[in-house]
């Protein structure tokens, strides 16, 4: 085990009471098992994780690791069946009623047949605000995602690059503090996932939001976060938390650099270690 | 060179030669200069098709000579209506043949073309084989004397239909205007709306899917009279009839339609805390658009067919089931057939205005854009 310190601090969350004020979720004991005609599948087991204003999570590890249904639950699309978990202190069906989240999916997942701007309109005309509010808030984030000029054009027109960034704008608009990312840019292909990641991070760093984001790249998840969650599959829960104290302001360069390379040794380390036991 | 030419020139010039070879031995071959005129365009027509294979504008000028021979090819009956033989047969091959040649080539020449010309040289060809199928009938109608009440010919027809028009606009307000808008409108209507509320309950679901299935396996000849009990002899009980049968279609059509959008454009909904009807309208009915135009169209020609044989079970005098049954018990078999030439017209024009609207609604659609 090479990460006392960092299992240590997950395990003491909880904390003291100023420290509930920045807190944006808190898990503990969070059991998901779900009912197979092969038996129970235990996708999350026993999962405790702390996530305060600000930070950039993500969570790593291999397929059927729970990483996916973690966040699903934060998001309230999938209800724990034990333990507690809170959303900026609420239950995450209260968050989600309040709108405190913006969801990124693993598709871009746009309407067909609304243009650009119309897909990013879309939460706001659910929201019920009026229509200068919404070409106000799709002109500033289809801007803050580089698409501006796009509004009119269908999302079958667009790259799954840009189809992604707009997806991304959808979810900005809603202007949660707390953005869910599921595996945004794995469909994509690596430079064009470099520069999203870049821009991601820029994005972050300016906004000042928190952001929780599945991925099963190492570098990604390197280069993106603040914290990393490894974890491991069958029953899928936290093995490793790890974090990441490179400047907020990156460039790509910084994959170069020995502490970078130092975080994502450690990374893998964590993530080999999680499921040594599949190969014996 | 004799390998390169394509087989029907060589069969349709055989076909033309063999013609002319028996009008000149035969002696009671029909002769009229018509005749001659045709034969004479269709040879030309058929060296030009040796002579110039290539490119649009040879093949427009086949297509105008081969029909310019249709002209007196047709005309030529009128010299012995029902005593055509087979110098007049052998002819009439020639034509075709020489009409398959024309499209043929109007076909190959459609790929060299601008994509606007081939569009309309797209709708040229159903429309030559059309004209061509028409051609032939009248010549084996009138050439051969088959009689009226097997089968009219097309002159007839026409004529029958023009000189009829106030009775036929009569029995299409009475049929279509009436029993089928009306009924089509309802039992469209009835079955989105029961397809809405099944897909809000499952215990609809489960208890009136089965009803309805077993509605949709009525057959139509025993609930027609039942409807003319029910409703009475005007169209009313005919719309009935067209109510029982577009029903189902349209709402198991439907039903599909609202499940037919993924988990995940689902899930973003539910992030959005969208409510029932907000995820209906905005995500769910949008995507069963292509579902629901497809139960329209399969109901535009359900209600017609259900509503001209509901006519056959009582009615007031007028409408085109009506009409048909009447005139078909007078051996008056052209109007019959002029009838049949209405609701043709007024089904593929129900028919084809449905794929327009659809075309707009559901232009996102991957088969449409």
């Amino acid at each position: 085990m090479t990460d006392i310190q960092a299992t240590d601090a997950a395990s003491g969350a909880g904390g003291t009471a100023e420290d509930d004020a920045f807190r944006v979720i808190e898990a503990r004991e969070l059991c998901l098992t779900f009912e197979t005609n092969d038996g129970p599948v235990h996708a999350l087991s026993n999962v405790d994780l702390t996530v305060d204003r600000g930070e950039f999570v993500s969570f790593i590890g291999p397929s059927g690791c729970g990483k996916t249904t973690l966040l699903r639950v934060i998001a309230d699309l999938e209800k724990a069946t034990a333990g507690t978990i809170s959303v900026n202190g609420m239950s995450p069906e209260e968050a989600r009623r309040k709108r405190a989240y913006g969801y990124v999916f693993q598709a871009a997942a746009l309407y067909p047949w609304r243009t650009i701007a119309g897909n990013v309109a879309l939460p706001l005309e659910i929201m019920g605000l009026d229509k200068a509010e919404r070409a106000e808030r799709i002109a500033r984030n289809l801007e803050l995602v580089n698409l501006s000029g796009f509004e009119r054009k269908f999302p079958w027109q667009l790259s799954g690059g840009m189809q992604q960034r707009a997806s991304i704008a959808r979810a900005l608009a809603v202007e949660p503090d707390l953005l869910l990312m599921d595996e945004p840019f794995g469909a994509l292909d690596e430079i064009v996932r470099d520069h999203l990641n870049e821009q991601l991070n820029q994005l972050w760093d300016r906004t000042n939001k928190t952001v929780i984001f599945v991925t099963h790249s190492i570098p990604e998840a390197v280069f993106l976060s603040t914290k990393i969650v490894v974890m491991s599959p069958r029953p899928g829960r936290v093995h490793d938390v790890i974090d990441c104290n490179l400047p907020r302001e990156r460039t790509l360069d910084i994959r170069e650099t020995p502490e970078f390379l130092e975080i994502a040794h450690r990374v893998r380390d964590g993530l080999r270690a999680g499921h040594a036991y599949d190969d014996e | 060179m004799s390998r390169s030419v394509p087989l029907t020139v060589l069969a349709g010039g055989i076909a033309l030669l063999a013609g002319l070879a028996i009008q000149i031995i035969s002696a009671d071959a029909v002769w009229s200069p018509s005749y001659g005129l045709a034969a004479a365009l269709l040879a030309g027509s058929y060296l030009l098709a040796i002579v110039w294979r290539h490119g649009a504008a040879a093949a427009f000028l086949l297509l105008a000579t081969v029909h310019l021979a249709a002209i007196p090819l047709i005309g030529h009956i009128g010299h012995g209506e029902g005593e055509m033989g087979p110098a007049y047969w052998a002819l009439l091959i020639s034509g075709w043949l020489a009409a398959w040649t024309s499209v043929t080539r109007l076909t190959a020449a459609a790929r060299a073309v601008p994509p606007s010309a081939k569009q309309a040289i797209n709708l040229l060809i159903p429309f030559v084989f059309g004209v061509w199928l028409i051609l032939i009938w009248e010549a084996v109608t009138r050439g051969a004397g088959v009689p009226q009440v097997l089968l009219p010919a097309p002159s007839a027809v026409w004529a029958k239909l023009i000189a009829s028009l106030p009775i036929l606009w009569a029995d299409f307000v009475q049929t279509f205007m009436k029993a089928v808008i009306a009924g089509y409108v309802l039992g469209c209507g009835i079955g989105f709306g029961t397809a809405i509320l099944v897909d809000r309950s499952p215990f609809l679901k489960r208890g009136l899917m089965p009803v309805g299935n077993m509605v949709s396996a009525l057959p139509i000849i025993g609930v027609a009279p039942i409807m003319v009990m029910w409703f009475g002899f005007d169209w009313q009980s005919k719309a009935a009839v067209v109510v029982i049968m577009t029903f189902f279609p349209m709402l198991v059509n439907t039903l599909e339609g609202l499940s037919a959008s993924s988990a995940m454009q689902r899930d973003l909904m539910r992030t959005y805390a969208a409510s029932y009807s907000q995820t209906l309208l905005k995500l769910r009915l949008v995507e069963a658009l292509p579902f629901i135009f497809n139960a329209l169209k399969i109901n535009s020609t359900l209600a017609l067919i259900g509503a001209i044989v509901s006519e056959f079970f009582g009615t007031p005098i007028v409408g085109m089931g009506f009409r048909i049954s009447t005139e078909v018990g007078r051996m008056n078999v052209d109007m019959v057939w002029a009838e049949i030439a209405v609701a043709a017209l007024a089904g593929s024009a129900f028919y084809g205005s449905l794929v327009l609207i659809e075309r707009t609604l559901t232009f996102w659609h991957p088969s449409n854009r």
